[in-house]
């Protein structure tokens, strides 16, 4: 029944694409209204047929009923009922469903949100966002259909991937990678139009940057989940290995957020539009090739692909979006109307960010070409390879100092032309801090380059960002006199969008030191113990306490338990995990950490004995990781504050303190 | 300047710089850091480029020859292309405890360097999992599943 109605719903949402990316289209090239209307009316029901489905999916995962397909591959009576929930993201057709759902509440809220703005691009922009539908619903319809009958119906299934039974983190580390990957069909829709529509207006552009900001928040919170669900899950005590799958959802993070800047230099002085465009197509394929690249199997071996029934269709698609991206820019780039001024001189806040854009978009060609190259390498000679680690440090470490670097120097120069002694004067406070970090360091014994560098670096940034945050206020202040907490407030509350901006830089800088420090730092200790024996890894005094056997409805545990001390300072008790799912047959250890904002201490277990008493446990010390988490959560914080919908007619107010010149408010 | 010369600048510049990283790409980097996938077999057809090179060895840990020094922490064994390989085993010596499941004749795949006097230094031993769930086994003792090399 549930596989009948499923069906069905998947039809009528594919269907409402259909339609509804014709109105669009037709909309765009005649200016009817009447059209227009229509394909946001095909958006509402592209929204209700896929939800319905997805309804249904997560009804059938719950009350197991085994007649579906998808819950005979990822449903088992034994899993808890989050784990039935969070399983329609655990494999292929339940995922692919899932994107087209996350696709259709995109859908909707583009079409409340331009149903009464932007006459000339909206009707074009929701065609092609429910275009993409048409294919996502074509996949779920069709070669990755979720809800295909299975009869006779079986009594139980295996139950999600263990890896992903694991955590918690499952619940919301995929959404939000989702939310992030396919809100990028939003923007991308909405410049296809500005380039079908051969014009692209101030508030176009404007609410195209919005329109990129939601996505890019996710993705951004998705990465660093992820982070956070490799270190808390996988035992091996990092957080980033530059594993295909990481690298597919970076790669559009780089391109998205050279775009969220270089839209800022198309917002205020309609400057480089097609490369802006670029990277907005950029970003958007790139998401379509890292879901090719994660949910195919290609990364197992360049042949396996073909294996999957979506891993062709997806081939297909991409090569289609790309052909159509690069026609549609090379046909219209040059209707867009020529920038009004010319590029400013070398030291300005606009040459920052072009070098800005270039730092990223090297970085995205490196990565990209580390990630494809064992692809490639295969399919010419058969070998199989893969791109280590070594290459990714060697070019992501100076690549990300640069970034950092060019995030302390380009907020601190002003718009336009500057006077050579006026910058001069606006480095010298932060170059003051940035001297005496690298002075602390040294002091303190530490001896590696490259994170001291970033250090430093971040010294700089924060100093510049904190000042550029208090430089509205100030000049409020200085200007009309009264409170300096009221000036201040006032001054901050009115200059949002551009306060969100740092908030998101002071975030990365977080992150930045905690990389640097947590990858400089790090250091291994393996020890084996019987049960009350005591051992020494790093500071840390371990003593082993010994093991219990637990027993849950899908999985039995062994779990070890470890008393930590430091010079005779109690820290309590840490108990990493052995995890045995019946359906994997093969223990997964599952680590437990102690994480203060100093240092982390991480413990994961090899291999627990019952026999002889023995268990072997590897201890991973690394300074400051809690700081990438934090760091991650002030993003976050910045990037909602970034989002937050202004009033209606208020956004224009307070679009504009965005673009006043930084230097100029802070010598007023 | 006009805006089509610096357009034309930004654009020369931009794809100088492209290139030049390209070029400066292809060069070293990838070429040096590559890890390579091979069996037994195939580590002694290229046996001129293993050492020194990273190396992700998969086979299968040939019967008695595992031998755990709990005091070194210094794990040895030899790893073949199927559980009797008597054409191209390869003697493996990792440093640590040997992962759970760690067992005579279990496939892994052990990540490391050949050293000069043909001994591969594995920095990491991964016991081998395939991907593919199976319905659960009634009545296997969970304890079984923990058993080690110590008993082997």
């Amino acid at each position: 029944m549930i596989s009948l109605l499923g069906r069905a719903a998947i039809l009528v949402a594919l269907a409402a694409c259909v339609v509804g990316a014709i109105a669009g289209i037709w909309g765009g090239v005649t200016r009817s209204a009447e059209a227009a209307r229509w394909s946001r009316w095909m958006a509402w029901a592209f929204f209700a047929a896929v939800a319905a489905a997805t309804g249904l999916m997560e009804y059938a995962l719950l009350t197991h009923d085994f007649s579906v397909h998808y819950v005979t591959e990822v449903g088992s009576r034994s899993s808890p009922t989050w784990v039935s929930i969070v399983s329609l993201w655990s494999s292929l057709e339940g995922s692919i469903l899932f994107w087209a759902f996350v696709l259709g509440v995109y859908a909707a809220g583009q079409a409340w949100w331009t149903r009464s703005r932007y006459p000339e691009h909206s009707a074009y922009a929701m065609g092609m966002t429910l275009l993409v539908g048409v294919f996502f619903c074509y996949l779920v319809a069709g070669v990755a259909n979720p809800f295909t009958l299975v009869d006779p119906a079986p009594a139980d299934g295996p139950g999600p991937n263990p890896l992903l039974q694991n955590h918690i983190l499952m619940v919301i580390h995929p959404p939000a990678l989702y939310l992030g990957y396919v809100g990028m069909t939003v923007p991308f829709a909405m410049g296809a139009a500005a380039l079908l529509a051969g014009r692209i207006t101030p508030s176009w552009s404007r609410a195209l940057r919005n329109a990129m900001l939601v996505p890019w928040g996710f993705l951004t919170a998705g990465i660093i989940l992820g982070g956070w669900w490799s270190y808390d899950v996988l035992g091996w005590g990092g957080y980033w290995a530059w594993d295909p799958v990481e690298n597919a959802s970076l790669l559009p993070w780089l391109t998205s957020t050279a775009f969220v800047h270089s839209a800022m230099l198309m917002e205020r002085k309609d400057q480089l539009k097609g490369w802006t465009l670029t990277l907005l197509m950029a970003s958007f394929l790139l998401t379509i090739l890292g879901t090719f690249m994660t949910r195919s199997g290609v990364f197992n071996s360049v042949h396996s692909f073909t294996q999957t029934p979506i891993g062709p269709v997806f081939l297909a698609f991409l090569a289609l979006c790309l052909v159509f991206s690069v026609v549609l820019l090379a046909a219209r780039i040059d209707k867009l109307t020529p920038p009004q001024e010319g590029l400013s001189g070398p030291a300005s806040r606009d040459t920052a960010f072009l070098a800005q854009n270039l730092v990223f978009a090297a970085l995205t060609f490196t990565v990209l070409l580390g990630t494809v190259w064992p692809l490639l390498n295969e399919a010419m000679s058969g070998e199989q390879i893969s791109v280590g680690e070594p290459y990714f440090n060697k070019w992501g470490v100076p690549l990300g100092f640069l970034i950092v670097f060019l995030m302390g120097v380009g907020p601190a120069l002003p718009w336009g032309r500057a006077s050579g002694s006026a910058v001069v004067q606006r480095f010298l406070v932060p170059l003051g801090v940035a001297a005496v970090v690298v002075g602390g360091s040294l002091a303190f014994g530490l001896r590696q380059p490259w994170p001291i560098a970033v250090f430093a670096m971040s010294g700089f940034a924060l100093v510049v960002s904190l000042q550029e945050m208090a430089a509205p206020g100030l000049a409020r202040w200085r200007g009309k006199g009264g409170s300096l907490v009221g000036a201040m407030l006032e001054g901050t509350l009115r200059t949002r969008r551009r306060q969100a901006g740092y908030v998101v830089h002071l975030g990365v800088i977080l992150v930045a030191i905690g990389v640097a420090a947590s990858s400089g730092w790090r250091h291994v200790h393996e020890l084996t113990l019987v049960e009350g024996q005591t051992g020494q890894a790093g500071r840390y005094t371990l003593t082993y306490l010994g093991h219990e056997l637990e027993r849950e409805a899908h999985r039995t545990a062994s779990v070890a338990r470890f008393h930590v001390a430091v010079d005779d300072r109690e820290l309590g008790v840490l108990s990493p995990r052995m995890n045995n799912y019946e359906a994997m047959g093969r223990p997964l250890p599952s680590p437990d950490v102690r994480s203060v904002p100093a240092e982390d201490l991480y413990l994961s277990l090899v291999q627990v004995d019952p026999k002889s008493g023995t268990v072997s446990v590897q201890a991973v010390i690394q300074p400051m990781v809690w700081w990438i988490w934090v760091g991650g959560l002030v993003m976050a914080v910045g990037t909602v504050l970034a989002a937050w919908p202004s009033r209606p007619g208020a956004s224009r107010k307070a679009g504009a303190p965005t673009g006043a010149p930084a230097g100029a408010e802070g010598a007023a | 300047m006009t805006q089509a010369v610096q357009r034309r600048l930004f654009l020369v510049v931009a794809l100088l710089v492209a290139g030049g990283a390209l070029g400066v790409i292809a060069m070293g980097g990838i070429g040096e850091n590559l890890v390579y996938f091979w069996t037994p077999a195939q580590l002694h057809q290229n046996s001129d480029k293993a050492v020194g090179a990273t190396i992700r060895l998969g086979g299968v840990v040939q019967a008695g020859t595992v031998d755990w020094q709990q005091g070194d922490q210094l794990l040895t064994f030899t790893v073949g292309e199927q559980t009797v390989d008597t054409a191209t085993p390869v003697v493996v010596k990792a440093k640590g405890a040997p992962p759970q499941m760690f067992r005579e004749g279990i496939g892994v795949v052990v990540e490391g360097t050949m050293r000069k006097d043909g001994v591969f230094a594995a920095d990491k031993v991964m016991v081998k999992h395939s991907n593919e769930y199976r319905a659960p086994t009634e009545g296997v003792d969970p304890e079984s599943l923990y058993a080690t090399v110590e008993e082997l």
